[in-house]
Formats: structure tokens, sequence, C-alpha cells
């Protein structure tokens, strides 16, 4: 499974990486990232059957997560890849946005990996 | 004819005179026998000149010209006429005589007849002249007194209209002495509420900056406990290939701990320098001048208004980006102040943009650039956005203490006025402005190196 992890936070690859360290190894997930969303619409072109999953952070700077969520899901792709927003601010408002946008999941940080892991497999099958 | 009305006109002319006198002074109980009296004279004329008897009459004359000034020499009130009677007097007396001569001494009288005239005539000749000079001397005090009179009534109104004016300056002087306590008053509480102001303004500024606060320390931390987390797993990896004797994986394991051991710490010194800053925000002026990077200020003010931004209104976005010179060198600045200086910029840049973009512009894109640069020996920090710029009418007001286009509670309207005065009274520097109506804005700070 490819997944695209979009985040401002650079320190999120090796983070990434070690966590996954074990399915990176077995070959279950290939990782790519992004820093902001301008760059994730670049890679999405670039590898637009191999992206699967995306985690973004709704609060970068430049275009936000929503933003990127709502082009990825109405715009660009068929089939549309799974998206799961992960944000530093878990309101409502942001929620009810993400779900109308079409968001598949909705995550707060700090990310709890085990569950991550989890819904992961959950969209793998 | 000539004996007969001669002492007419003098007993009228002392009557009447002494008649005025007790009226002009209240001399009550002698107004109405004086003003009998001068009936009395035309009486006796007419009584003459109906019996045709002035030998008998005369007599009569005499007695009430004589009868007159005795009365009025006695009295003590009539002194000022003392002249006056002393006028009448010898005619009295010598036409007393001279008829009393004819008389009882006839041959006497006819002897001494031209004596007896001569008397007579001298003695109205004194009378004339004394009542000429009485009358001018009497001319002359009436004109005094009416001189004194009018100066008695300008004194008067003066005196009364200097106590009119210091009643009225005494009232003056209450009522400005009670404009001045309400005035010392009122510049208290000013004061007491500017410097409420001033604090509560540092207070909006640090509560903007909470959240962002918030959302950056929350990062770094992650980070650290993500990363140890990892590095507790790995040792207890690290353990399993110790005992299967795999050097090389134990190599490996050993070099990803210590990476993530220097994740952890760089976090932990990134979630420190924040709640520096935080502190060194919200501490008062007792900062001192330190040698500062600005380019590391701007970084980080640029970052703590941005997530501010973004935790107070979900649907801000913005982009930013920082243009530093890299050998920038650094400079003795007070470093929280000029902080609050670049928040208050950076929050307004950000403001501008937001408001641009809620105004619904289609392919706008909201973007605040910082820019730091060395000219000659100045710093020049630049603030650039991209919103709507600020009118031309309100160009001028801007720095001016309370003045604000936000609405009520939103701004203090004193920031910028305080920015100005950290940057030009405690750098020595300067804050310009330039502003294009729907392009944007650019404030720049001027620091000198050697402040």
């Amino acid at each position: 499974m490819n997944i695209l992890v979009v985040d401002d936070e650079k320190d999120i690859q090796p983070l990434f990486m070690q966590r996954f360290r074990r399915e990176i190894k077995n070959g279950e997930i290939n990782f790519k990232f992004a820093y902001s969303g301008e760059e994730a619409l670049g890679a999405m072109q670039n590898y637009l059957h191999e992206a699967v999953l995306i985690l973004s952070d709704i609060n970068m700077p430049g275009m936000s997560g929503l933003e990127l969520l709502e082009r990825i899901k109405q715009k660009n792709h068929t089939p549309p890849p799974h998206v799961m927003m992960i944000t530093a601010y878990g309101d409502k408002e942001n929620f009810e946005k993400a779900m109308e946008l079409g968001a598949d999941d909705f995550l707060t940080k700090p990310v709890d990996f085990k569950s991550l892991k989890e819904k992961i497999k959950a969209f793998g099958i | 004819m000539n004996f007969t009305i001669l002492p007419f006109l003098l007993s009228l002319a002392l009557s009447q005179r002494l008649y005025k006198f007790s009226k002009n002074n209240q001399l009550n109980q002698w107004v109405k026998p004086l003003n009998y009296a001068r009936y009395f004279t035309g009486f006796l004329l007419v009584v003459e000149i109906i019996l045709s008897a002035s030998n008998t009459i005369r007599w009569f004359w005499h007695l009430f010209l004589i009868g007159l000034l005795l009365f009025a020499n006695q009295q003590k009130e009539m002194r000022p006429l003392r002249m006056f009677l002393l006028a009448f007097a010898p005619y009295a007396a010598v036409a007393l005589l001279s008829d009393l001569a004819e008389i009882i001494l006839n041959d006497f009288y006819v002897q001494w007849n031209n004596y007896f005239k001569n008397a007579g005539l001298l003695s109205i000749i004194w009378l004339l002249a004394i009542l000429f000079s009485q009358h001018r001397q009497y001319k002359a005090a009436e004109k005094e007194r009416i001189k004194r009179q009018q100066e008695d009534e300008i004194n008067r109104a003066i005196a009364a209209r200097k106590v009119e004016l210091e009643g009225l300056v005494e009232e003056r002087t209450a009522e400005l002495k009670n404009q001045k306590e309400e005035l010392e008053h009122a510049l208290h509480e000013l004061k007491a509420t500017q410097n409420q102001l001033i604090q509560s303004e540092k207070m909006a500024s640090l509560g903007e900056l909470t959240a962002g606060i918030a959302h950056e320390i929350q990062n770094p931390l992650n980070f650290v406990n993500n990363f140890s987390e990892i590095n507790s797993e790995l040792i207890d990896e690290l353990k399993e290939e110790l005992e299967k004797g795999d050097k090389e994986s134990v190599a490996e394991i050993a070099n990803d701990i210590k990476g993530n051991e220097q994740k952890i710490m760089q976090h932990g010194k990134r979630a420190e320098s924040i709640v520096k800053g935080m502190l060194l925000h919200s501490r008062g002026k007792s900062g001192e001048k330190e040698l500062t990077d600005i380019n590391a200020l701007c970084d980080e003010y640029l970052r703590l208004s941005y997530h501010g931004f973004r935790a107070k209104d979900k649907s801000f976005n913005a982009s930013f980006e920082l243009e530093t010179e890299e050998n920038l060198p650094k400079i003795k600045v007070v470093p929280q102040e000029i902080g609050r200086v670049l928040l208050n910029l950076i929050n307004n840049a950000f403001y501008a943009v937001n408001e641009k973009q809620k105004s619904g512009i289609s392919d706008y894109k909201p973007r605040v650039v910082v820019h730091t640069e060395q000219k000659n020996n100045k710093i020049e920090i630049k603030v650039q956005d991209n919103g709507n710029g600020i009118p031309r009418s309100l160009k001028d007001k801007i720095f001016q203490p309370f003045f604000t286009t936000k609405s009520t509670g939103q701004g203090t309207g004193l920031g910028l006025s305080i920015s100005y005065d950290i940057i030009a009274n405690g750098h020595n520097g300067d804050i310009r402005v330039e502003s294009k109506e729907k392009q944007g804005t650019g404030f720049t700070i001027i620091l000198p190196l050697e402040i």
C-alpha cells in the first residue's frame, strides 16, 4: 500500500519511518512524504495510482489540509483515494467540515499510532 | 416809593433764603413758619400799598427784618448763614436808627440827614457787596459740591462695581478650583486607565499568542513523546538482537536510537525556546538590551502569530514566508519589546489578508512576507501583506493611540502606537509604512546597528 503523508513538520518522516519500520521492512506499506498541500498535489500527479492514503495536517501554511482534501476528493482522482485528516485542533467545526468534504476519517494529534495502524489495515484490504 | 419797595425786597430775600435753607437742611420745625414769613412780606406790601401808609408800615418792616435776623442768628443750625445775616444787619440797624432819629430827635436828624442817607446808602452797598460775594462763594461752593457729588457717585459706583467684581472673581475662582480638581481627578483616572490599557493590550496580544503557543509547543512535545516511545521499543529490539548476536543489526538500531535521541533533544529545545519567548513577552519593561538574532526573532513571532490566527479562526488560511539576509549581524535590543512590535505588525498583516479573503475575491492568495536586510549601518525588517491596504485618509492616524478600524472589543488601538514608541523612543529607530489600496501594506522597522 502506498501512503502519502502530508505535514509541514519535516520530522514527520523519520517518525513515520520508525513507527512503521516493521511494515516498511515487510513491504506492506510504502511511504511518500509531502510538506505542503501544493507539494502533495504534485506528488499525487506523479504517483497517482500509488497514493492510497493521505495523512494531512489541516493546519499548514499555504494550502490547508481541508483545501487539499477538497481538491483530491472532488477534482483530481478516480477512484478517489482514502483521505484521513489529522489535526492538532480536534474541534467540531473542523471535523464537520472535513466530513462534508469527504474525509474518510478524522484523527487528532498526538497520533495514537496503534489505532492508526489498525485503521490503515482496515483500509488496506 | 423808594422806601417802601426796598424793605419788602430785602425781607422777601431774607425770608426766602431762610425758608430755602431750612428746607434743604431738614430743619423741619422752621419750614412752615418761614413759609408764612414769606407770605407775610407779601401781605405787608399789599397792606402798605392799599393803605398808602408807608410811615406806619415801615416800623413793621424794621421789626420783621430785625426779628428774622435775631431769630436766624440764634439758631445754631443756621450758622452757615452768618455772613448772609451780617449783610443785612447794617441796613436794618441804619434804617431803624434813622427812622427813630427822625421821630425822636427831628432836629438832629434834619441836621445829620445827609449822614443818615449816606449811612443808608453804604449799608445797602455793603449788603449788595456781601450778597454778591456770597453769591459767588455759593456758586463756587455749589460747583464744588456738585463736582464732589459726582465724584462721590462715581466712587460709589466704582465701589459697588468693585464689590460686584470681587463677588464674581470669588465665584469664578471657586469654579476654576472645582474645574481644576475635576480635571486633576480625570487626569489621574486617565493615567490609571492608560496603564490598564497598556497592560491589557499586552495581555490581549499574549492571549492571541496562547493558542499559537499551545500549538507550537504541542508539536515538539508530540515528537519528544513519539521518539521517546520508539526509542524504548528500539531498546527492546536492541536487547533481542544482542541475544541473537547480530552485531550489524545492533549497530543499526543503536544508530537509530542515537538519531532519535537527537530529535528528542532538538524538539525539547524547541519547546523550551517557545516557553522562554512567551515568558519574555509577558514580562514587563524590565527587559534589558541584549545581542539578539533578529532573524530568529522574526521566525519565532511569524510562526506564533500564524498559529495564533489559525487557532482563533478555523477558516483562516494564508501563506507566509520569511526572507532573511543570512549574515545579518546581531544587534543589541530588548528582544521581548522588538518581539512585541513584530507580533503586532505580523498580526495586523494576517488580519488584513484575512479580511480581504473574507470579502470573497476569487483567485486571491493571502500572503504575508517578513523580510530582513542590512542597509549600510541599519537593519530593516519589512512586514508585507497583500491585503486591502490602508486608505490614504487613515494613513496619518494609524500611529495615534486608540485609533483602530477594528470593531469594539477587537482591538485596543494601542498596538501601533506602542510599537512606534518602542522602536522610535526605545531603540532610536523608525517605523515606516507604505500602502497601496487594494494591493497591500508594508511596514518597515528600521533599527540602527549601534543602538
